[in-house]
């Protein structure tokens, strides 16, 4: 159900995030939108809540690697947006360690964002339903990556 | 050393891995809810449809464990049948038992499901044995829950009156309730927990961010102004800051959790039959995290009562889960009473 490993919590150097937010940015959403369509497709997310996001513009920000993912759901699928929008719908910024950390089932949403480590702005109800989608998620178990179990 | 009753552990499952997490982690109950406004976390994407519903109630009863169900709000104007069908529901389903607070429920399902077990909700407002009692007598209550204002000795007094379980808080964010007929949320958005079954909810919340601040919006009414190093609360009026006399602060609740692990000796002493733990609207790893820390908590009760003492790691682990990172007693400890 959940990466058998301790994230711990970590910052990456800023040098990294100026260099990286140079770059360009659409490589990031297309590797994120085909995680998540890779997840649509094993019927990992429920049809009822996808259906919610129709449209909507989405950003993901790594904040410490600089990385920004702008994307939206459409006809079925999660595409990356490759002119970013002005406000997206719904931003999600963290550092990498806390998005590792709620990947992994470590840390509950909740919790990173009243510890501040998890910014959530735009439209809230959007936030509310990605964050019960996945939650509801019954990942596949992932295979244990050796030297970092628990 | 003594032996006593070790309370039962009741934890929160918004969603299928929230309930493994929980019943994998050592809860003795599980309490969920339908997707839809029969229960008190109606929030966009949270609880149960049909499916996962059976699959959970399998997964918690074929570990041994029971399935309450919560249909906690209260039946609204022209639609009642959507609250009778949810309790039929969940006695075809075939649940250990319903958490009620509408009496005409309460009446609905004692007099059509006789044989299924009947819990008075936290919103049911019961705080006296008198009221217990009452829906003992009328609607032949097995279990109330009590609202987070009392203290220990007045917990005590009504397990001492009365033959009905008493379930209390033991971990969770904490609310202002008004012992189930808080209607803060529905001054400022004009919907409530007890209508349509979310408290602030999300639709009317913004978290606007400027530089170096971030404000937090109800309805368009602000609510609280944070630093960037401060924690932040949930979004409703009750753990706002306002300003009161020239003073600007949390004028109504400060936003924290219930944490009841120094007391727990004596809340098994008193007769406490189950402890219940908040949060059906937080993710799988709260639940496995909380869970897991309130079991080892009460087994170690179990095992020497006289010895227990609370381990300064519980404390780190439910410290950080918590609510604007601090925890109380709550109502529990009022020496001034």
């Amino acid at each position: 159900m959940s990466l058998q490993m301790n994230i711990p919590q970590f910052q990456l150097p800023d040098l990294v995030a100026r260099i990286v937010s140079h770059l360009p940015q659409w490589p990031h959403a297309m590797t994120l939108t085909a995680g998540l369509n890779a997840a649509v497709k094993m019927k990992l997310l429920p049809p009822d809540s996808l259906a919610l996001l129709e449209e909507h513009s989405f950003l993901v920000e790594v904040l410490d690697t600089g990385g920004r993912a702008y994307f939206t759901f459409r006809d079925g699928l999660f595409r990356p947006l490759f002119t970013a929008p002005q406000a997206p719908d719904l931003s999600l910024r963290a550092n990498l360690s806390a998005f590792l950390q709620l990947l992994a089932r470590q840390e509950d949403p909740d919790t990173l964002f009243f510890n501040r480590q998890l910014s959530i702005e735009g439209d809230t109800e959007l936030g509310l339903i990605v964050k019960n989608m996945l939650d509801a998620v019954e990942w596949p178990n992932l295979p244990v990556i050796s030297g970092l179990s628990r | 050393m003594t032996r006593e009753k070790i309370p039962q552990l009741i934890c929160p499952a918004g969603s299928l891995p929230a309930l493994k997490a929980a019943v994998d982690n050592g809860a003795d109950s599980v309490y969920l809810g339908y997707k839809n406004d029969t229960n008190a976390r109606n929030f966009a994407g949270l609880n149960f449809d049909d499916k996962a519903m059976r699959e959970g109630i399998r997964y918690a009863q074929s570990h041994g464990r029971h399935v309450l169900m919560a249909i906690n709000t209260f039946a609204q104007s022209g639609r009642v049948a959507d609250w009778h069908r949810a309790i039929d529901g969940a006695s075809d389903l075939g649940v250990n038992a319903v958490i009620l607070a509408d009496i005409g429920l309460l009446d609905y399902a004692s007099r059509h499901h006789p044989n299924l077990r009947l819990h008075l909700s936290v919103q049911g407002s019961a705080t006296s044995y008198e009221a217990v009692n009452f829906a003992q007598r009328e609607f032949g209550v097995r279990r109330a829950v009590l609202p987070r204002v009392l203290t220990l000795a007045q917990v005590e007094n009504v397990i001492n009156n009365t033959t009905v379980e008493i379930e209390v808080f033991g971990f969770g964010s904490l609310c202002v309730m008004n012992e189930g007929r808080c209607w803060l949320s529905s001054y400022a958005t004009g919907e409530s927990p007890n209508t349509v079954g979310a408290c602030s909810p999300a639709k009317y919340v913004k978290w606007e961010k400027t530089p170096g601040k971030m404000s937090t919006r109800l309805n368009g009414i602000l609510i609280d102004r944070f630093d960037d190093n401060e924690p932040a609360g949930y979004p409703t009026l009750c753990k706002g800051r306002f300003e009161v006399n020239g003073e600007t602060y949390y004028a109504l609740e400060e936003p924290t959790s219930l944490n009841v692990l120094e007391i727990l000796p004596e809340i098994a002493r008193i007769g406490v039959a189950a402890i219940k733990v908040e949060g059906r609207q937080r993710s799988p790893a709260y639940v496995a995290q909380v869970t897991k820390t309130m079991r080892a908590a009460l087994d170690a009760l179990s095992v020497d009562n006289q010895h227990y003492h609370v381990k300064p790691a519980w404390q780190t682990d439910l410290a950080k889960v918590s609510e604007g990172s601090q925890a109380t007693l709550g109502a529990y400890s009022r020496p001034w009473r």
